[in-house]
């Protein structure tokens, strides 16, 4: 289900004294199984792009086009739509509200209109996604800790077996090892085929999983490409408030010092460059 | 959607109106108001739609937004008017069909309690475009404060107005998330009948009352770590002052409300 994003703009409250311009003539295509990253500075318009993906919001002008289908023309079963795009939003643990987090997952399938076995599956199949405690499972969402609850949320848009699946800032307020966990849960889910747009400030997470990277900055898309081609252009990201992964920085630095390093995504790619850069500088001695 | 609703709906942009001590605002309304109520005739009236105008145009503010404030009274409006139409009795009779009579006293009233009635909203209106809601309990603490005396809490009642309208916004923000949350795992705000659209508002406000007690939680802790012990003895940042232009703004409304009771 390849996503199509032709010229589109969005304008918050137009008309009024606090009318805003989040997004600007955004046009971006969406592959198949691609792990799109979603990065710009705080109120650059990520947040407002990904309501975009599944109707939520309606763009101010332009169209989203969803499998070939432009998902804002009339008659557009608009609920039949957000069953495939799947969304976590920000701090979605605030969402929550049944008594049992079993009860929780299931709501996005019983909307669905499953019943039964089959429901039953899919929550069990969804929580197993996230690994939680088993335990957890009969427990009030309420009492779990707020990482916790993130993944709950996360298994409940699971659970409708959404085959894109847009993710804004899931890591934000973890610890590094729920930090890690999530990050491993997303690629599993990636492997498995499933398109993934992800909103994240954390540009290693970005270099180490993305396959294109997409570069919002003030409501207009500056960059779209590879990890490799946008994290070259270290010095406009700087100008955007943004980071080059610490790898990349890092090799910069060593070619300042003098050392022959390409820029390096993953800490792997980046030893092996040092080691054979060392090789090479032996070899020449 | 929620987002839409604007209550309080302070206009901000900076003019001589919006600068002006919102206790003298406050009182100069209350006065308006009254001065409404002097004038007879219709004549009376010119001076006040004069004054709505020129208020208006010294505060920057459309006429639109001034006659918006209006939209949701219409009933009311139509049916006072047609009430007092029929129903006034006199005897200067205009229009006589079957059993329906208008008469000339009849016609005049219903002309002068619409209008009575559309300038009392757009006096309101004129003080809450031009002065932020904040800035308004502040000013009616102080009109109220020496009511203190009597053991009458105004402090304490313009603190608890200041955080309701302070966080209506932050609720209709947060009330539109969750519900854009619930509507991407499939839930459905819009149709059913009245009993299933009841319970479809369960996944909407469970959330949002646990995060308005988390935030009364974590306010009440955070205004207690600040030393906050009520009004005794507070100081304030942004002191009242009464200008020139405040005496202005007096003698203009005062120079009205002559008008309209001579006229
Ligand atoms: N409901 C709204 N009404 C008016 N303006 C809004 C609304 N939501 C967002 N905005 C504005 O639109 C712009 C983009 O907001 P958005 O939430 O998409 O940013 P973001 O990139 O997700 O930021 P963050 O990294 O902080 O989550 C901001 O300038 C914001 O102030
Ligand atoms: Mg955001």
């Amino acid at each position: 289900m390849p996503i199509v994003i032709e010229n589109m703009s969005h304008v918050y409250q137009p008309g009024s004294p606090f009318k805003a311009d989040a997004l600007t003539d955004i046009s971006l295509t969406i592959e198949d199984g691609e792990l799109l990253a979603l990065i710009g500075h705080t109120g650059s318009g990520k947040s407002t792009l990904a309501q975009h993906l599944n109707g939520l919001l309606q763009p101010t002008s332009g169209r989203v086009l969803v499998n070939g289908q432009d998902i804002n023309e009339k008659g557009t079963n608009r609920r039949a739509l957000r069953q495939q795009v799947g969304l976590l939003f920000q701090y979605a643990e605030y969402q929550l509200f049944e008594e049992t987090v079993y009860k929780d997952i299931a709501f996005g399938p019983k909307n669905q209109g499953l019943t039964g076995d089959e429901l039953d599956r899919r929550v069990r199949e969804a929580f197993a996604l996230v690994h939680l405690p088993e335990d957890c499972l009969e427990k009030s969402p309420f009492e779990l800790s707020g990482g916790q609850m993130r993944r709950v949320a996360l298994a409940g848009v699971l659970a409708m077996k959404p085959s894109v699946l847009v993710l804004d800032e899931p890591i934000a307020g973890l610890d590094p090892r729920g930090r890690e966990e999530l990050m491993q849960i997303i690629d599993e889910l990636h492997d498995k085929g499933v398109t993934i747009v992800l909103i994240s400030h954390n540009m290693d997470d970005v270099a180490r999983m993305a396959t294109k990277v997409a570069v919002l900055d003030k409501g207009c898309l500056a960059m779209h490409g590879t990890p490799r081609e946008v994290f070259s252009r270290g010095d406009e990201l700087e100008k955007m408030g943004l980071d080059v992964p610490q790898t990349v920085q890092l090799c910069r630095q060593l070619r300042r010092g003098g050392m022959d390093v390409p820029d390096c995504l993953t800490d792997e790619e980046l030893a092996q460059a040092i080691v054979s850069a060392l090789k090479g500088g032996k070899a020449d001695a | 959607m929620l987002k839409d609703i604007t209550l309080g709906q302070f206009y901000p942009v900076d003019s001589f109106v919006h600068r002006l001590d919102p206790r003298i605002k406050i009182i100069l309304t209350f006065a308006f108001i009254v001065g409404v109520f002097l004038g007879g005739t219709l004549w009376a009236y010119i001076p006040v739609i004069a004054f709505i105008y020129l208020a208006a145009k010294a505060a920057h503010l459309p006429i639109k937004m001034l006659l918006k404030g209006l939209k949701p009274l219409r009933f009311i409006l139509i049916f006072t008017f047609v009430l007092n139409l029929f129903f006034s009795g006199g005897d200067t009779v205009l229009v006589k069909l079957w059993f329906i009579v208008i008469s000339k006293e009849g016609l005049m009233t219903a002309i002068r309690f619409s209008a009575r009635l559309v300038f009392l909203v757009t006096g309101a209106s004129l003080l809450t475009l031009t002065t932020s809601p904040v800035v308004l309990t502040d000013g009616l603490e102080r009109l109220l404060s020496p009511l203190r005396k009597i053991g009458f809490p105004a402090h304490e009642l313009a603190m608890m107005m200041t955080i309701a309208l302070r966080f209506i916004p932050t609720l209709l923000e947060e009330a539109d998330k969750i519900m854009k949350a619930q509507m991407a795992r499939g839930a459905d705000f819009e149709s059913g009948n009245i009993m299933q659209r009841a319970k479809a508002m369960i996944p909407l406000l469970v959330p949002l009352f646990v995060s308005a007690f988390r935030r009364a939680g974590d306010l009440a802790m955070a205004m207690e770590a600040r030393c906050y012990h009520g009004g005794e003895g507070r100081t304030r940042m942004r002191v009242l002052k009464i200008t020139k232009n405040d005496w202005i703004a007096v003698a203009v409304v005062a120079a009205m409300i002559v008008l309209t009771s001579l006229l």
